[in-house]
């Protein structure tokens, strides 16, 4: 899927349109998202409502594998305690069943926790692909200022409707600061 | 808001239908306290009268919870949390048959508990004229925060000064500490002196989230109804929604945790003199109530709020919202009414006619109350400002 094409010399990975408040750049992804684009990416340094949205934002796996795995960890630390206190070294406490089931729910709960959490930072990462050493946006010298006080729309080369000199157009028309290249 | 404002006209209607219902209520009410006589008119009474009045201190908690640590969530529901807080004072109307007839409910306010070593002991604490005193105090209290609140927010409105945004925070922090304190007072007053031989220490923390929580639940169906109109259609983001299902999750959660923290720590000690609380709730039928709060008081609303889809979508949110408020009632019956039974489930007809007379009156004043002011803050500029921002800050 990875297409790049060529501009003279340079590979580019992107046009970027650099704007300086989220009102804009929110509505920048809703017309370059009505415009047909679907590979972009916006860049801004506070979150912003709705922009997850317009630039395409798709549910990812992560919540149902997190689900599971809530649930797995649940279910492992209610029969961890089941089978210990059942099982394994069953002793009367205090006149009370071998399987004193409430005694359990902390333990259940704390592992459901646990697993939950563990799965879903290792998922997270695993999906989105981070820790990514090289990002092509960061050749810009002016993307320095997307964790400060400027927001970025970047429609990428493999988009199949990019096209530099249309695309480059299209970004000028909706009147950033400015629009650069990013060189691949 | 003005009279011919479209909002209040509305607003109007459903007063004047609550009203009404509250009215019919009051006098189906007063036909069962003169057919089943004072005793279980009462019962039936003081549950009832603990969720409502719960709802107003439910409020006032989250005005207060708002104003110390900040959040845009907080500024959608504001005039909704300070119309609730606002029904307190006339809730000591309501607690003037409890308190006139203290022997009736509370065992410690007979004559013979002079004869049980274990009240006798509390006795310094748990007496009549401490328990009438006390009560005005907690109303005072509460009632000074709810004005003085209403009153600087009101100021805003006019002034616009972003330097009451400050004198709110000073008030409401504090107030936040002392508030809880006072409620758990109360709680220990009202409901859970009911059995003087127990004690819990998560008692009014456990109760009070609770109200917190129907409170929440409260004012997210009413702003969700609401939000199809002006003026909170051009205020409430889809994010404001997901953030107040954040909020109604956590204390839903943390209701879970002290009510399950109470029941491990009791279950596992398994004293004479602290299982039978909960043998009273568990045998003779009280263990079926036991296990709907369990489902519906926490794992259906777990994972139903788990959900963005649910979080972000205002019908659907209305409807967990709904079922939390059902099954906040069935809690705090089954907190209190269990008092009186022993451990064999009894559920009169009164008990069902209670929460209806009483909450049309609570409902009524409410939006009354709601009536008399802007529905949103307007000058405040937390509300103004990017909507399209996120509101978690």
């Amino acid at each position: 899927m990875l297409e790049t094409r060529a501009t003279g010399q340079v590979e580019i990975y992107g046009l970027m349109a650099e704007f300086d408040n989220p009102e804009s750049l929110l509505a920048a992804a809703e017309r370059a998202r009505e415009a047909g684009y679907c590979e972009m990416d916006a860049y801004t340094p506070l979150p912003i409502e709705g922009l997850a949205e317009a630039i395409g934002f798709r549910r990812t796996l992560i919540e149902k594998i997190v689900f599971a795995a809530g649930l797995l960890g649940a279910t492992g630390g209610f029969m961890l305690c089941w089978w210990m206190t059942v099982v394994a070294y069953p002793h009367i406490v205090a006149g009370r069943p071998l399987n004193s089931w409430p005694a359990y729910i902390p333990i259940t709960f704390e592992s459901m926790v646990l697993v939950s959490c563990i799965v879903a930072v290792i998922g997270m990462l695993m999906l989105n692909g981070l820790p990514q050493p090289y990002h092509p946006v960061f050749n810009v010298k002016e993307f320095e200022r997307a964790s400060r006080d400027r927001f970025f729309l970047c429609i990428e080369a493999r988009d199949p409707r990019f096209h530099t000199d249309a695309t480059r157009e299209f970004l000028e028309s909706l009147k950033p600061l400015e629009v650069m290249e990013v060189e691949s | 808001m003005t009279a011919a404002d479209p909002v209040n006209v509305r607003l109007g209607q459903w007063q004047r239908r609550a009203l009404l219902v509250g009215i019919a209520g009051v006098l189906i009410a007063i036909a069962g306290l003169l057919l089943e006589g004072w005793t279980q008119f009462l019962r039936s009474y003081l549950y009832a009268y603990m969720f409502w009045t719960g709802m107003g201190l439910g409020c006032l908690g989250i005005l207060l919870l708002h104003h110390t640590v900040g959040g845009k969530w907080g500024m959608v529901i504001r005039r909704m949390c300070e119309a609730g807080a606002r029904t307190l004072p006339y809730m000591i109307a309501g607690m003037i048959p409890i308190l006139l007839s203290l022997p009736v409910l509370y065992i410690w306010a007979r004559p013979e508990a002079a004869n049980d070593p274990i009240i006798h002991g509390k006795a310094a604490y748990l007496n009549i004229p401490g328990v009438v005193a006390r009560s005005i105090f907690y109303f005072a209290v509460w009632t000074f925060y709810a004005y003085r609140l209403s009153k600087l927010s009101t100021d805003q409105d006019a002034s616009g000064d972003a330097s009451l945004i400050d004198k709110m925070r000073a008030l409401s922090a504090p107030g936040l500490v002392i508030f809880t304190f006072v409620t758990t007072f109360a709680f220990i007053d009202w409901i859970m002196s009911l059995e003087p031989h127990w004690y819990s220490t998560v008692y009014g923390a456990m109760f009070l989230i609770g109200q917190v929580l129907e409170s929440f639940a409260f004012v997210i169906a009413l702003v969700i109804v609401l939000s199809s109109r002006s003026p909170l259609r051009e205020y409430m983001t889809r994010q404001h929604l997901h953030d107040l299902g954040n909020m109604m999750f956590a204390f839903m959660v943390l209701w879970a945790y002290l009510s399950f923290s109470q029941f491990i720590i009791i279950w596992s000690g398994n004293l004479p003199d602290e299982i039978p609380w909960y043998l009273n709730r568990l045998r003779g039928g009280w263990g079926w109530v036991a296990l709907s709060l369990v489902i519906f008081h926490f794992a259906a609303p777990f994972v139903l709020l788990l959900m963005r889809g649910i979080k972000r979508h205002g019908e659907r949110l209305l409807k967990v919202c709904l079922m939390m408020l059902v099954i906040r009632v069935v809690d705090v019956y089954w907190i209190i009414e269990p008092a009186f039974y022993g451990q064999k489930i009894q559920i009169h007809w009164l008990d069902f006619v209670t929460p209806v007379a009483i909450g049309g009156l609570w409902i009524a004043a409410f939006l009354w109350q709601l009536r008399s002011r802007p529905l949103v803050p307007l000058r405040d500029p937390r509300l103004e400002g990017a909507p399209r921002e996120t509101v978690a800050f």
